[in-house]
């Protein structure tokens, strides 16, 4: 789909630049999966790396302290989701006393077998922006086989250039990290993936790829969804994930460069995933790409960045395309905040759903190859079954089609809607 | 500070409905002006007349049917126009009112408004004027540059038996409908509703083509074929209306075929000259069958599933 990179440009040529705040609120449900279980208390002090959430279940993962200081409170937040959802909020003393640290060493020289329980113990989660715990990625259940790792630095979205930044500033650490997960799996494969209009970052990576095993660069075409999984597996591999698998039923397992990047942190320094760049654009006065500790609050970002530009109309956490909304500017960022878009007024004006003109541009926009307009028509009389038969589960809620629709009509939104109701009969069904 | 909370996608491309329409309205500029210069002020009022009826009868319908008013998505104004500029210039004010309300209110606005259709309206009107008043419908008149003789007033097209050499027809040196005579003026409307990505050259480009070869292969001369008429406008303007074509571009690309195919056979087998207007509309019904069974295959179902890496 053409058109939707234009905001891209502000933040591209702006190196990474650290921000420490004096306060940090982290986050229990940063992951997909159970939210973690806070232990430690109001008052205690706790130093950096130390850990702080207690993994639940089966995809749970370690929250960790990012920075040292004391607790100020351990109690429930208003957040994105319905609910409000526990947080330990910590008070900088800007000391950064980490606290003992076990490092693997070399990632080429280090024992394989120790390199995903480090993982785990490091609280990785997917840094792409879904947040899947990575040791659980990393662990192919059992008859899975894997034989590539596609390091994802395709940065589709719009707005963002974190991943772009960081190939640029630390590509060797990137490699080391994929080399990391290709030893634990024994994988013999890596792919690095970054689109055409990163040149910068083609070079920087496929320099620091010379003399490494197993690894190669892809450099594909700049079109939104690049990005999305299953898309980028179908460019790199030509292998189709079926529909209802992972990328695991076609022996590949993607990572964001970002996720790749703090697996080498883990491995080599022995480092839990206590901070991540994240890029600040839009309406605010100098945009940058931060490296910000996680929990550290938007405004404080903002703030950082010279302040708003505009009165803010929205504040999307991500990018403009599958970015979040943020409720106001007093919630923290999480391991998966890989940007904070600001919107002015006009810009985050709700748009009046026109009627289906039939222009069949949603159907040519969409990349899984469904009928949006048609799956659309039965959601919006709440046939959700109708709806699934077209294919409705297959959506990966990109949102090539309400972007492309001239009618204005909220399909992706009437997707999400639908996806949900149908997630919940689901439920039921397997009650019964 | 009230921020907006909404679902993703927080950015839109800049065409809405009615930026596209005005681009369709853009591209038919060439034609109006060539529609005026070859036929003077009649053609300019039956314009008027049929645009402002349009708009007219869109209004008052909603207003009476209790819909959201949406005459400002300028869709009426472009079946209004496009249905002047299928009339012959010599055409009565009341036959322009008459057709142009029948494609509002009847074809459009009753099947549920913009979207809803299943017919172009502009062509619809125009078949039933065809049928209601065939002799007004069919009076063509010489371009006033080019009236050769002294009177003028109404004689056969060249698809009637009139014969014209192939750049009489490219430049519209030709008795017939007011907008369609002017082949340079279409391909320009054409150029721009491209570049302007308003329509993409599947469906011009395979109805032409289609109608050139099947005309070929049913023994007429095929550049004439495709240079006489209505099929160049048809295959420009109103084959390619967004409602009534496919979704895919490959059901496009069948459609458009099979509008070319039609052209060709009502012309060399039917009893009646010109073919455009029904061939359309036919192709028009046949589109919702198009769109059922020529689609997408989906990622992730059926062939495609490669494991040899």
């Amino acid at each position: 789909m053409r058109g939707a990179h234009e905001g891209k440009i502000p933040t591209r040529n702006q190196p990474i630049r650290d921000f420490v705040s004096d306060r940090v609120a982290i986050l229990m449900g940063m992951h997909l999966g159970a939210p973690s279980k806070p232990c430690v208390a109001k008052g205690d002090r706790v130093l950096m790396g130390q850990l702080i959430g207690e993994p639940v279940g089966p995809l749970g993962v370690a929250v960790h302290a990012s920075v040292s200081g004391n607790v100020t409170a351990v109690e429930p937040i208003p957040y994105m989701t319905a609910e409000p959802m526990m947080c330990v909020s910590i008070r900088n003393d800007f000391k950064d006393e980490w606290v003992e640290l076990n490092p693997l060493g070399n990632v080429e020289t280090c024992d394989p077998a120790l390199i995903v329980p480090a993982i785990k113990e490091a609280g990785i989660c997917g840094m792409g922006g879904a947040a899947f715990p990575t040791h659980v990625k990393l662990t192919c259940r059992e008859g899975a086989t894997c034989d590539t790792i596609i390091l994802n630095g395709v940065e589709c979205d719009t707005h963002l250039t974190a991943d772009h930044r960081l190939m640029l500033e630390e590509p060797a650490r990137i490699v080391d990290g994929l080399r990391a997960a290709m030893r634990a799996l024994d994988v013999k494969r890596g792919v690095i993936a970054i689109e055409d209009n990163k040149p910068e970052a083609i070079e920087a990576m496929s320099k620091a790829i010379e003399g490494r095993i197993g690894v190669e660069v892809a450099v594909l075409k700049t079109k939104y969804p690049q990005g999305c999984e299953k898309q980028l597996i179908k460019s790199i591999t030509g292998r189709e994930v079926p529909s209802g698998k992972l990328p695991v039923d076609v022996h590949t397992i993607m990572l964001n460069v970002a996720t790749a990047h703090a697996i080498a942190d883990a491995v080599i320094d022995g480092k839990p995933l206590v901070e991540r760049i994240t890029t600040v654009t839009g309406c605010v006065l100098e945009p940058g790409n931060l490296r910000m500790r996680v929990g550290t609050y938007l405004c404080d970002a903002i703030g950082e960045c010279g302040g708003y530009s505009e009165y803010p109309g929205k504040i999307v956490c991500g990018g403009g395309m599958t970015g979040t909304c943020a409720p106001n500017h007093d919630v923290p960022t999480t391991k998966a905040t890989n940007g904070i878009v600001v919107f002015n007024k006009p810009d985050s004006r709700s748009v009046e759903e026109g009627p289906c003109i039939r222009c069949g541009r949603c159907v040519e926009a969409c990349p899984m190859g469904l009928n949006p307009y048609l799956i659309k028509h039965h959601c919006d009389m709440a046939k959700w079954d109708e709806a699934k038969k077209l294919n409705l589960l297959d959506c990966t809620l990109c949102g090539c089609c309400s972007y492309a629709c001239p009618a204005r009509r909220w399909l992706t939104a009437s997707f999400k809607v639908a996806k949900a109701n149908l997630a919940i009969a689901a439920e039921r069904g397997k009650a019964q | 500070m009230r921020l907006r909370l909404s679902t993703l996608p927080h950015i839109r491309s800049g065409e809405t409905t009615t930026t596209l329409m005005l681009n369709v309205l853009i591209a038919l500029v060439p034609c109006v002006i060539a529609g005026i210069y070859n036929f003077g002020w009649n053609a300019a009022m039956l314009m008027a007349v049929c645009m402002g009826t349009a708009i007219l009868s869109e209004y008052l319908f909603q207003l009476i049917a209790r819909r959201p008013v949406r005459v400002g998505d300028l869709s009426a104004l472009v079946t209004g126009l496009i249905l002047a500029l299928n009339l012959p210039s010599s055409a009565p004010w009341w036959m322009a009112v008459v057709g142009s309300a029948f494609a509002i209110v009847i074809v459009k606005e009753l099947f549920g408004g913009i979207g809803s259709n299943f017919m172009n309206p502009a062509l619809t009107a125009r078949a039933v004027l065809l049928a209601s008043w065939p002799v007004m419908m069919t009076a063509y008149v010489s371009p006033t540059y080019w009236q050769q003789g002294v009177d003028a007033v109404s004689s056969a097209t060249p698809l009637g038996g009139l014969s014209a050499s192939y750049l009489d027809l490219f430049l519209g040196r030709i008795p017939g409908s007011i907008g369609e005579v002017s082949k340079v003026m279409i391909l320009v409307g054409l150029v721009y509703l491209i570049i302007s990505r308003t329509i993409t050259w599947h469906i011009p480009v395979c109805m032409v083509g289609s109608a050139f070869l099947f005309s070929w292969i049913f023994g007429a001369d095929p550049v004439a074929a495709i240079l006489s008429g209505g099929l160049l406008f048809g295959a420009v303007f109103m084959a390619t209306d967004y409602t009534t074509c496919p979704m895919t571009f490959k059901g496009q690309v069948m459609y458009a075929a099979g509008c070319g195919l039609i052209v060709a056979v009502i012309r060399a087998f039917g009893s009646y000259p010109e073919g455009v207007t029904y061939a359309i509309l036919l192709m028009n019904i046949v589109t919702p069958l198009i769109d059922k069974y020529v689609r997408h295959r989906v990622y992730g179902h059926g062939k495609g599933e490669k494991h040899n890496g």
